[in-house]
């Protein structure tokens, strides 16, 4: 079954909650829904589900125009950040309820439990009640009975943000796994870009209820068409430096002056925002051509295998994202490398012009 | 600020229970004035019994916390001085910034030149001075976590601010503002803190010591970089990084130890340390980071299938199946990944031997 949204606009109280949504999910497809809090992820969402009605534009479920069939009459699973589970009945007989409802054979319905709770590896549990569990296995078992149904669409609201770390890891994996044998739309909605590109499939970036960019996620992420998507799609949150090229040379913020490279060369005169990668900065120079900038540390987070070194000039802040342990004196002065052929190029505030050069290789996913 | 002591502590939820149950095993850590400590775990780990024994809302069981040698099991949490951060903002919704932040420094009883000054430098510091005067309902969810935060520093004489998930519902990009703020705030005023997460990277940037905790124990205390390149258990291999170490059960051989037809050479403390046990709970570990990835055979490397990439943007993981098993190797985002068939090599020096699940030091301790 796929999924198509057809300029959807939902408005509530005069606000616009989803504006001119367009989007097609294909079938057995894993779709990530990133954007901050309230940038109309679990909107999009209710809508997609039937939970909701759009003031305007249309839901179509395999070319079909579904909008205002309620979501009884769909084929569809949530599961929410807040587990939700019945804490009366068993593990079993939770993961069990929507096939006793479809009215299946108890011997259908304990093969799919069983087969499902092995895959979520929860089989050891099937007979204590949810509260008897914690929290990873509450939720597993949510899961479980959003997946047992086979549903047509499955919709994730941040089901992973009440988790450990390694659970999520886990979690992640296993649910990539699951609906690689599937026919179903995973849609996922997340606020963190490290969960998405873990997620893989494809990434719609939200914000302020517009859908700004989707694609494949590692494509979205490398080539972000604009400003926002720049933004919204990079942790820790990309660099973005105001700043100008002339004739024969590209200044940053008024102050920090660099001779063009052949790079930045092919762009016309003008004002541009540059958007740099925390993780293309670094302390030495790699290529003859990269820019070189004066700055003071102002904090460095170390974990066990990485620096995050924060920045700044009497102008701008910036971080670097370094691999291995690199240790700084508060206010010390350091060089950094800006390398040219990695800067996204912005338009003021508007879209890509010029997008890192970096080839995007075939990565394939067995 | 004061050192903290916990001496031979122990918890049990039920003293009563035989053999009894506990959720803290008894430990012993001095965690040392002005000190900036985390402890991590996964839930259920004992973390935030811990916490709690700390801060007062717990008496332990067994054993004393000391506050710079003072017994204080039996003092109760307000007599502690201590701050406190949770996961929700505490705020007072109907006061402004200014008298939130001022609130603790009133009840005290702290002149009104005195709160003004503390106020306003904590207020710099936090960037808050701009919505001083705003009633704190009107804040954003990070400008309230803020808030929550300076009602912990106001104050000069605490003796350790306490901090349980403080981050949790605080979107990622504000995540790295706070994060940043915290570090600095840290290395400004020297307070004694304790964090409590679940996520590595924030307790890993946060902390200068870790507590790695894990059914009820302590399982390493170190420097991140001690966590990351020493893990002494497996489960510190497995729990610090992402992904976590890759491990090969081994087994010995007159050489040193093999997995399957290949022998892996080992130093003399090692080899010591396998003289010493009769253990056959042997495991290579590496982390994916430290796994050399060739696309043309050498001598140390060995051939393995590529069966997947993964781009996460700012670097690569690639699955590899070695000898059946599946290992993971962690690649910079330009360097290419072969397709099909790698050649993957171990640098010793990042190879570690555990027996027993326990690290066996590159150091001999048997000399």
């Amino acid at each position: 079954m796929s999924l198509t949204l057809e300029n959807v606009t939902q408005i509530v109280d005069g606000q616009y909650y989803i504006n001119q949504a367009n989007l097609t999910f294909e079938p057995g497809s894993f779709n990530v829904l990133l954007g901050r809090t309230l940038s109309g992820k679990t909107s999009l969402m209710r809508l997609m589900a039937g939970l909701e009605k759009p003031t305007s534009g249309r839901v179509l479920m395999n070319g079909i125009d579904m909008t205002g069939v309620s979501v009884q009459k769909r084929n569809i699973s949530m599961v929410y950040q807040q587990f939700i589970n019945y804490p009366s009945m068993s593990v079993y007989d939770n993961i069990a309820s929507p096939l006793r409802l479809a009215k299946e054979s108890e011997a259908s319905i304990k093969d799919k439990v069983m087969e499902i709770a092995n895959m979520l590896r929860i089989t050891p549990f099937l007979t204590r009640l949810p509260l008897e569990l914690s929290g990873g296995q509450q939720q597993r078992t949510a899961m479980a009975r959003a997946l047992i149904k086979d549903a047509d669409l499955v919709l994730f609201d941040e089901p992973l943000v009440n988790l450990d770390y390694k659970l999520r890891e886990e979690l992640r994996i296993e649910m990539r796994e699951l609906f690689a044998q599937r026919n179903t739309i995973a849609v996922y909605a997340t606020t963190e870009p490290n969960e998405a590109l873990a997620l893989g499939g494809t990434t719609t970036i939200l914000h302020e209820g517009q859908i700004i960019q989707t694609g494949p996620t590692a494509e979205t992420y490398h080539s972000p068409c604009n400003v926002i998507a720049a933004t919204l799609f990079n942790e820790p949150p990309i660099n973005m430096i105001n700043g100008n090229i002339s004739k024969n040379e590209v200044t940053f913020d008024n102050t920090v002056h660099f001779p063009l490279t052949s790079e930045l060369n092919v762009l016309e005169e003008g004002e541009y925002q540059f958007g740099i990668r925390p993780s293309h900065l670094s302390l030495l120079p790699k290529n003859d051509d990269d820019l070189e900038m004066s700055v003071q540390v102002e904090v460095a987070e170390i974990s066990g295998s990485e620096t995050f070194l924060h920045v700044r000039n009497a102008h701008f802040q910036m971080v670097l994202h370094l691999s291995g342990v690199h240790r700084y004196q508060v206010d010390e002065k350091i060089k950094i490398y800006v390398p040219t052929h990695k800067l996204n190029v912005f338009e003021k505030g508007g879209k890509l012009i010029q997008s890192s050069s970096r080839k995007i290789e075939d990565n394939y996913h067995g | 600020m004061a050192e903290i002591h916990l001496k031979s502590l122990a918890h049990s939820y039920d003293t009563t229970a035989n053999p009894p149950e506990y959720a803290i095993r008894q430990m012993d850590h001095v965690w040392h004035d002005g000190g900036a400590f985390a402890l991590l775990g996964p839930s259920g780990c004992g973390k935030s019994t811990l916490l709690n024994i700390i801060s007062g809302l717990l008496v332990p069981s067994e054993g004393d916390v000391l506050f710079d040698g003072v017994r204080v099991n039996d003092t109760p949490p307000q007599d502690r001085n201590i701050a406190q951060v949770f996961q929700f903002p505490v705020v007072y919704d109907t006061m402004t910034v200014f008298d939130n932040l001022a609130f603790p420094l009133r009840n005290m009883k702290a002149g009104t030149a005195k709160i003004n000054t503390k106020v306003r430098e904590i207020a710099e510091i936090l960037e808050l001075t701009d919505v001083l005067d705003k009633k704190a309902a009107n804040l954003t969810a990070d400008e309230k976590q803020k808030v929550s935060m300076g009602r912990g520093l106001v104050r000069d004489d605490v003796s350790a601010i306490l901090f349980d998930e403080p981050l949790t519902v605080i979107d990622p990009q504000l995540k790295w503002k706070l994060r940043r703020k915290l570090k600095q705030i840290h290395e400004k005023f020297n307070t004694t803190m304790v964090y409590v997460t679940h996520d590595q990277l924030e307790a890993s940037t946060f902390a200068d010591k870790i507590a790695l905790m894990y059914g009820g124990q302590v399982v390493q205390f170190g420097t991140p970089r001690e966590l990351f390149e020493q893990p002494n258990h497996t489960f510190v291999g497995y729990f610090i990084g992402s992904p976590g170490m890759n491990f090969l059960e081994v087994e010995r051989c007159d050489e040193g130890v093999c997995f399957g037809n290949t022998i892996f050479t080992l130093n003399n403390a090692e080899k010591k340390a396998l003289q010493h046990s009769k253990s056959t709970n042997l495991k290579l570990g590496i982390r994916p980071e430290f796994v050399h990835v060739w696309d043309k055979p050498n001598d140390d490397a060995f051939e393995t299938k590529v069966e997947f990439v993964e781009d996460l943007g700012t670097y690569k993981i690639v699955t590899l199946t070695f000898a059946g098993v599946s290992m993971k190797a962690r690649l910079q985002e330009d360097q290419q990944v072969p397709q099909h068939t790698a050649f993957i090599s171990f640098p010793e020096q990042w190879l570690m031997l555990y027996v027993d699940e326990f690290l066996v030091a590159k150091e001999s301790d048997y000399e």
